[in-house]
């Protein structure tokens, strides 16, 4: 068991030394587009992190860069959220989604400079729309907020990316198709689909009424559920069971959770519209498909979890495990957390407060970014041949993040229910049961809520120092001169003896 | 056996379904709503808004209010925003259709909108939105709306005072410097216009009878006495 643990930790060290070439040479030639989407994606993680500071700060202290129009929180909040989704995560998903695919399908990936020059125009497109965003061409379209001229290029040179991913995947020399791979394609082939669709019917040629709201909201679920969310978990089903030197628990639960994802995650969008003015039936239908996710959720939770027992003291080792874990681990929560928020009673509450965006945040910040950070943390040494300069600062990566989103998560949703309650208590008899949430006007509500706004940006603090530790191992690993000869990983402390690995 | 074409097959009907039920069926169900006659008020409703308030609309987009305010408010019985004054009715979809963007939003850190011109009418509606625009502490202090002062020019007087000049609905405290004065941009204008205008009119009855509301208790007294509790 150790030996695989090493093995896998450090291919180097295979003791088959065809495959050894094989994956090396897999590596190698994914090397410049995977370095420039990932070198792209963790500078956009930090304009995004700026950006998220800016906007939660403002929230408690309205005058901070008050008069300053462009960095007004209404776009300063948009800036934000583009940045880290269309920099940030689709940057690190393409790396990962590219590497894994190329490993998996056991083919070279091709005319890597074509790729990049997908790469390079997906780049241009985003810093147009935010510079579009804070110019003030914003669409206000939840997700969707990059002005109609950036997003043709954006579209272009997704279809290019998401083409050469299922090209390598046709050309494979891998006759099985791994549950990632089932993953990847799926998630390659929805993102276009929704992008377009939407772009079309809210862009270019609106339909009408709250059709929109429905166009909006089946496009923006989707992109977390069959995009960000089929992503983080090929990542976790291929990196769990390898950083543990160990086949996953049930090739049948994978693929049970992955037809269940792909029929109910679908419908769950309009439950961002419930008792709005769009049709009881299609609330209904979103109401139903959102709890039916309980079903994949507990399925593919189950299934890594089982992959895990037995194994856990491999965290205390692997950086890539430990945060590959937290990300799986929070998908399962936050997934259960979204069904129960689809519940009628429970959104007549949470829907419009500071609730969902904990959510939302418990989703991509807890479930993919932790899964994305672990997932490089595995990559870059293998595409580099070199490693990580310095575990101290993958510690504090992972603590100051892992903390921060925990308070950021729990300080939100208590804020969020509170603000919820006193929203829906008015006058009347029922509303001396809890006096301080009682009669509140809009003001007071927002006195309710004010400390756990506070608390956000010390948790935003706290997040961001994790981050500029990431960036700082990046740039350090990225100069520092190749080693001679094998190389051993970096771990958080030095590798286990024969019987620690069980 | 080569199991990819089936497992994309799966993949694209997945999406299809999806597509099919939440975007097509509504698209060709009600996006072609009509507006309806109102006898008492001599009007169909819901109205066009006047040119301006569209123009204030996109100032509305562009500064992302959408961000921090709702366009819908909920039925009776959904939440309390009737007693709040957030609307005399629920909104329906037929509200909307003239609409070329919809903004009903999803986060409520300030009060929902969709009924704010019945709230803030007239010239006095006018000078709360100024001062409040101006600075949010002056009509609402506590809160946490940002200032939006860019909407505002302060200029030098140049020959007769501006008719259109605004410091004197401010507090002393935000006067301009001698000589100049204190006006309202284009932009400024048009938003406030588009606030003053943001007001449902009355649809027939039946719109909202088709529209969910939660039972009343004594049906479920009926069937299921103590058991359920």
């Amino acid at each position: 068991m150790s030996a695989t643990l090493t093995a896998s930790l450090n291919p180097a060290s295979s003791p088959d030394v065809a495959q050894r070439a094989e994956l090396s040479a897999i590596d190698a030639s994914t090397k410049a587009p995977a370095l420039y989407f990932l070198g792209s994606s963790v500078l956009w993680l930090i304009v995004g992190t700026v950006f998220a500071l800016i906007a939660s700060f403002k929230m408690h202290s309205p005058t901070f860069l008050g008069d300053i129009e462009w960095l007004t929180f209404g776009r300063a909040r948009t800036l934000h959220l583009n940045a880290v989704i269309y920099g940030w995560s689709v940057n690190a998903s393409f790396a990962v989604a590219l590497w894994l695919m190329a490993r998996l399908s056991r083919a070279e990936l091709r005319h890597a400079g074509l790729l990049l020059i997908a790469a390079i125009f997906w780049n241009v497109g985003v810093t147009v729309g935010m510079v579009g965003i804070a110019i003030g061409h914003s669409t206000s379209i939840e997700w969707l907020e990059f002005p109609a001229y950036a997003t043709p290029i954006l579209f272009f040179a997704y279809a290019f990316v998401g083409a050469w991913a299922v090209a390598t995947f046709r050309f494979g020399r891998s006759k099985h198709i791994y549950v990632s791979q089932w993953y990847l394609l799926a998630a390659l082939f929805w993102f276009p689909s929704l992008y377009g669709v939407a772009q079309v019917m809210l862009v270019f040629e609106p339909t009408r009424g709250t059709v929109q709201a429905l166009v909006n909201w089946w496009f923006a679920h989707n992109v977390l559920g069959l995009w960000f969310t089929p992503i983080g978990l090929a990542a976790i089903y291929y990196f769990l069971p390898k950083v543990l030197g160990k086949p996953i628990n049930s090739y049948y639960l994978s693929v049970l959770g992955f037809w269940s994802l792909a029929i109910f995650y679908n419908w769950a969008g309009v439950h961002h519209l419930i008792g709005g003015p769009v049709p009881v039936w299609v609330q209904t239908a979103g109401i139903a498909a959102s709890f039916m996710m309980v079903v994949p959720v507990i399925v593919t939770g189950l299934n890594q979890h089982l992959t895990l027992v037995g194994s856990a003291s491999a965290l205390k080792y692997s950086p890539t495990l430990r945060f590959i874990v937290f990300g799986g681990v929070n998908y399962t929560l936050t997934s259960l957390a979204g069904s129960l928020m689809s519940m009628r009673s429970w959104a007549e509450i949470t829907h419009f407060t500071h609730y969902t965006v904990g959510h939302a945040h418990h989703g991509m910040y807890a479930f993919f970014t932790m899964v994305m950070f672990g997932s490089i943390y595995y990559i870059l040494p293998r595409i580099l041949l070199k490693e990580w300069p310095s575990a101290k600062l993958i510690s504090l990566h992972f603590w100051a993040t892992a903390i921060g989103i925990t308070i950021y998560v729990v300080g939100l949703s208590l804020g969020g229910i509170l603000q919820g309650i006193a929203t829906n208590m008015t006058h009347g008899p029922d509303a001396s049961i809890i006096p301080y949430l009682s009669n509140a006007d809009v003001k007071g509500i927002i006195e309710i809520t004010l400390p756990y706004l506070q608390v956000r940006s010390y948790s935003g603090v706290l997040i961001t120092i994790g981050h500029l530790a990431f960036a700082v191992n990046f740039v350090w690993m990225l100069v520092q001169p190749r080693p001679v000869g094998a190389t051993a990983p970096t771990l958080f402390r030095p590798a286990p003896d024969l019987e620690a690995a069980r | 056996m080569n199991r990819a074409p089936l497992i994309f097959l799966g993949i694209f009907f997945a999406i299809a379904f999806s597509w099919t039920g939440i975007v097509l069926t509504n698209h060709l169900g009600y996006a072609k709503l009509q507006p309806v006659f109102n006898e008492d008020e001599g009007k169909a409703f819901p109205q066009r808004l006047p040119g301006e308030a569209i123009r204030g609309k996109e100032v509305y987009r562009d500064l992302g209010c959408v961000y921090c305010h709702t366009q819908q408010v909920r039925h009776a019985g959904y939440g309390v925003d009737l007693e709040r004054g957030w609307g005399e009715r629920g909104s329906v979809a037929r509200d909307y259709i003239h609409e070329k963007r919809v903004y009903l939003g999803t986060m409520r850190t300030g009060p929902d909108l969709r009924n704010v011109g019945a709230r803030f009418a007239g010239e006095g509606g006018r000078d709360w939105h100024i001062q409040h625009f101006y600075d949010a502490q002056i009509t609402s202090k506590g809160s946490i709306m940002p200032n939006y002062r860019f909407l505002f020019e302060t200029r030098p007087i140049v020959g007769e005072p501006s008719p259109k000049a605004v410091q004197s609905k401010l507090p002393p405290q935000y006067q301009p410097p001698a000589g100049h004065e204190i006006v309202l941009t284009q932009r400024g204008e048009d938003l406030i216009a588009y606030l003053l205008a943001l007001k449902d009119g009355p649809l027939g009855p039946d719109e909202t009878s088709r529209l969910y509301v939660p039972k009343e208790e004594p049906k479920k007294e009926a069937s299921q006495p103590e058991a359920a509790k």
